[in-house]
């Protein structure tokens, strides 16, 4: 079975996509890889070097990874300040998990939080929650503390929960077992890398390409991945603009979102800065 | 200063209603001043013209249910001596967004007729209101002799608002902001309060996220020595909350902010040192980011809790189990969903005197599995444990994933006294999990047996056969809330013919139409109000109704320009005030 080809909205396909690919099922909107695609970058700035072999499906089949990019974490992380994102893909990616899409919520305090995850539908005022209690609850992290008990006292631990667009589940990891973004991308790329290709053996290790560790960092970095996180007042940012201390403070959860979604970020991670500063 | 008034004189002493005029005004009117319930107070009103006389005189606090039933000019008119005054506003769906902006139930216009008639007010609560600064300001000097303000749910008002009211207010003795729509424009308003100014009792200001001037907030609590409510917000540390708690052991009620992980705490004993002088707590809350190593140091503080709130603290069964243990009298207590049933066994092998049990969602719309499998929240294991182990629960606000009928039947029987019952499936038309069937069986279960319910919400896969259990049994049912539920228009129908006593009726998403809606006419007018949004009534239904009743107020909340018949959300409720006279363009009334 053929896997079905996206087209970015130009219409030009993905041409440089290879053959290998995890057939899709019927909830595949597949990503076309991307030479073609438009993207926003300052001139001169070519994406990096891209798997092609590794398009896959959405849904709760592991994502692919479309190159063309975009900011990927690791460009963040070395203060690059520049980003793109992918333009032109055009599946709905908060569509992968159920089939649906999450309604406006008329909440202001919400829709000015900016991106929530939202894998499942939500209808207006369901559950009766009132609108100060769950924005209070959104800016709790509800599973940050819940290891400290766990965690050598005194010094504690910070887990955070990591979500990607996607995965069938989450993972939880603690910050301050890293010392700068670095290890952090390269945890999060061994954790979440069993979701990005298409089989995986053992925890983490790369399935039937025998991709190599090296390999899996470039995917990530070529992706149009994002590595975003959602800070204390509740808004989402993108990881990598703030000194480390500042983010290991403030971030409450991490989420990797489609580049596409990542829109609107950076800049106000910088004004952010900027206000606090 | 009470406004005196000319004493009536009645020519005909002959009759015998007469005999009751000849008891003093005065007397009459100082007996009445201990009727402090207002339903008393309507019946006292009823008896005959000299006692509604007196009553109105001697009112002193007046509570309106719905601010568009009454206009604050008839208010007036009727009681000269109001001190106190309790508004509540938008109807209850507001609270989840049902409701758009600017739909009304702005207090000014009430300050303004209240600061020529009743100068002398001390108390204002209010209750989904809109506030603005504007208000909040004139309200502040307006009323030189005003003690208490209470906000809960309202909006439209900032910090800035908040800074008038302690610049101002010299009398203050309650300021309470809960769960409302602050507009953040920094933490000054704290400062505002005069250095010499004592007289403050309670503080709420939990609900504010921004940062206050620690050192005011100290001087002011040292000073206040009345002080008995203290709830700070998430900006205090654990440092600054002990050192306010030296300052002030003899809280009643205390909210600890944040209590996360501080490091200049100086050493863990400290904190116990502070929580143990504070030997009269009976409320606690806050605990937002509680850190759970520092959760013992609140032990010796619970003894003689009555009411608990950790409904924003994310515990864990382990900790809920190690905590309750220290709170054995208590009657209140609010958990988030991640306690789980075991957390909720906790609960029911410690606390046995318990009548009120709320247990909230920490992660309602994020179905998020996590793969080591924590959590899903509560279930009805977790329900029908702290029934067996709590047979005084009258109060219940359950939010689960999953229940069965056979749960529910077993929790009324073990708890037969529920008055308030408020089950909450958060996955809609969720149907018994066990058997597949609708959640009929349960609700039926529950009217049953809780002859002495008032309050009733449900939730799940239902039939018009549970509202036929609810007209036929629930005879002391006073509030219902309803959401996609029933099958028919018979459903809305036997409650409203069922239910003698039912004063608010809340519905979203339901099948009921027309003849349903106008199967209640005769009822309303003896409601508060009726809610129903996404059902299937029309615009010519509800103009029916209108023309029926003139004496309710039937308005239609239209926002979708192209639908001509349907009413979307309709709002009925009885008032002597007629007609809105501040609706905005989307609001029709009929």
């Amino acid at each position: 079975m053929t896997p079905p080809l996206e087209h970015d909205y130009i219409g030009l396909s993905a041409a440089m996509e290879a053959p290998e690919k995890v057939p899709g099922g019927e909830e595949a909107h597949k990503l076309g890889l991307k030479e073609t695609e438009l993207r926003l970058g300052p001139p001169g700035s070519e994406s990096p070097e891209r798997n092609k072999g590794m398009g896959l499906t959405l849904g709760l089949m592991p994502k692919s990874f479309v190159s063309g990019a975009k900011r990927g974490f690791s460009d963040a992380i070395d203060g690059a300040g520049k980003w793109g994102f992918a333009g032109g893909a055009g599946s709905e990616d908060g569509a992968g998990q159920a089939g649906e899409v999450k309604k406006g919520q008329n909440g202001v305090k919400d829709t000015d939080r900016g991106m929530a995850p939202a894998p499942k539908a939500q209808v207006v005022g369901w559950p009766p929650i009132r609108s100060y209690r769950k924005n209070t609850m959104a800016t709790n992290p509800s599973s940050k503390n819940k290891d400290d008990a766990e965690g050598k006292q005194g010094s504690g631990c910070l887990y955070v929960k990591v979500s990607m667009d996607g995965a069938p589940y989450l993972r939880k990891v603690d910050l301050k077992m890293y010392c700068n973004y670095k290890e952090l991308s390269s945890a999060l790329e061994k954790m979440f890398s069993c979701f990005t290709i298409g089989q995986c053996g053992s925890h983490g290790i790369p399935g039937r390409d025998g991709l190599s560790e090296s390999r899996l960092m470039d995917l990530l970095n070529g992706s149009e991945y994002v590595l975003t996180y959602e800070d204390k007042d509740g808004d989402w940012m993108l990881v990598g603009d703030v000194p480390w201390e500042m983010f290991t403070d403030s971030c409450r959860r991490l989420r990797i979102m489609k580049g596409s979604d990542a829109i609107g970020l950076a800049p106000r991670a910088m004004e952010k800065c900027k206000n606090r500063n | 200063m009470t406004i005196k008034k000319k004493k009536e004189i009645i020519d005909d002493g002959k009759s015998p209603e007469n005999r009751l005029s000849l008891f003093p005004d005065e007397v009459l009117e100082r007996v009445l001043g201990f009727v402090k319930s207002h339903k008393d107070r309507s019946a006292v009103s009823l008896v005959c013209k000299d006692w509604y006389t007196a009553e109105r005189w001697s009112r002193t606090h007046v509570f309106i249910g719905n601010c568009y039933s009454v206009s604050p000019e008839i208010v007036a008119r009727r009681f000269p001596n109001i001190r106190s005054v309790t508004l509540k506003g938008k109807p209850r769906f507001s609270d989840f967004n049902l409701v758009p902006p600017d739909w009304g139930a702005d207090i000014h216009s009430w300050l303004v007729i209240f600061a020529s008639a009743f100068p002398f007010l001390e108390e204002l609560r209010l209750k989904r209101m809109t506030v603005t600064d504007e208000s909040l300001d004139f309200l502040a000097r307006s009323f030189t002799g005003f003690k208490a303000l209470s906000l809960v749910s309202c909006d439209g008002f900032s910090t800035n608002g908040l800074a008038s009211i302690a610049s101002y207010c010299r009398n203050l003795t309650e300021l309470d902001i809960q769960e409302s729509g602050v507009d953040e424009l920094g933490g000054s308003w704290l400062s505002c309060f005069p250095e010499n100014f004592m007289a403050l009792e309670a503080l709420n200001f939990a609900n504010l996220n921004s940062e206050v001037n620690f050192d005011a907030l100290e001087r002011l609590v040292a000073r206040c020595r009345s002080l008995k409510v203290l709830k700070v917000n998430k900006s205090i540390t654990l440092e600054q909350l002990r050192r306010l708690l030296m300052r002030a052991p003899q809280l009643v009620e205390l909210g600890t902010g944040s209590f996360s992980q501080d490091h200049s705490l100086r050493t863990d004993g400290e904190l116990e040192v502070a929580f143990n002088n504070c030997k009269s707590l009976h409320t606690l809350s806050g605990l937002w980011e509680v850190s759970s190593m520092y959760l013992p140091a609140l032990y010796p503080a619970c003894a003689n809790l009555v009411f608990l709130n950790l409904s924003y603290a994310a515990l864990q069964s382990t900790e809920l189990a190690k905590l309750l243990p220290n709170c054995p009298l208590l009657r209140r207590l609010w958990v988030l969903d991640t306690v789980e049933d075991k957390g909720l066994e906790a609960v029911a092998s410690n606390c046995h005197f318990l009548e009120e049990l709320r247990v909230f969602p920490a992660d309602p719309f994020d179905q998020e599995i996590i793969q080591e499998g924590v959590g899903t929240g509560v279930t009805e294991f977790g329900f029908v444990a702290v029934s067996e182990g709590c047979p005084n629960l009258q109060y219940v606000l359950y939010f689960c994933r999953q229940m069965t009928n056979a749960a529910v039947a077993t929790v009324v029987r073990n708890c037969p006294n529920f008055t308030h019952f408020r089950l909450c499936i958060m996955n809609m038309c969720e149907p018994d999990y066990l058997t597949n069937e609708p959640m009929d069986e349960a609700f039926g279960a529950v009217v049953k047996t809780c002859t002495r319910l008032r309050r009733l919400a449900v939730s799940g896969l239902l039939t018009d056969r549970a509202f036929e259990y609810i007209g036929t049994y629930a005879k002391n049912l006073e509030t219902l809330s309803v959401a996609f539920a029933g099958s028919s228009d018979r459903g809305m129908q036997c409650v409203l013919e069922g239910c003698p006593k039912l004063r608010k009726l809340e519905i979203r998403d339901c099948p009921f139409g027309n003849s349903a809606l106008l199967s209640g006419l005769e009822r309303y007018e003896t409601m508060r109000s009726l809610w129903m949004s996404a059902c299937k009534v029309t615009i010519d239904g509800c103009c029916l109704l209108a023309r029926k009743m003139p004496r309710l107020n039937v308005e239609v909340i239209k926002e979708d320009e192209n639908d001509e018949t349907h009413a979307e959300k309709v709002y009925v409720y009885r008032s002597v005030a007629g007609p809105r006279r501040d609706a905005p363009p989307f609001v029709l009334t009929l």
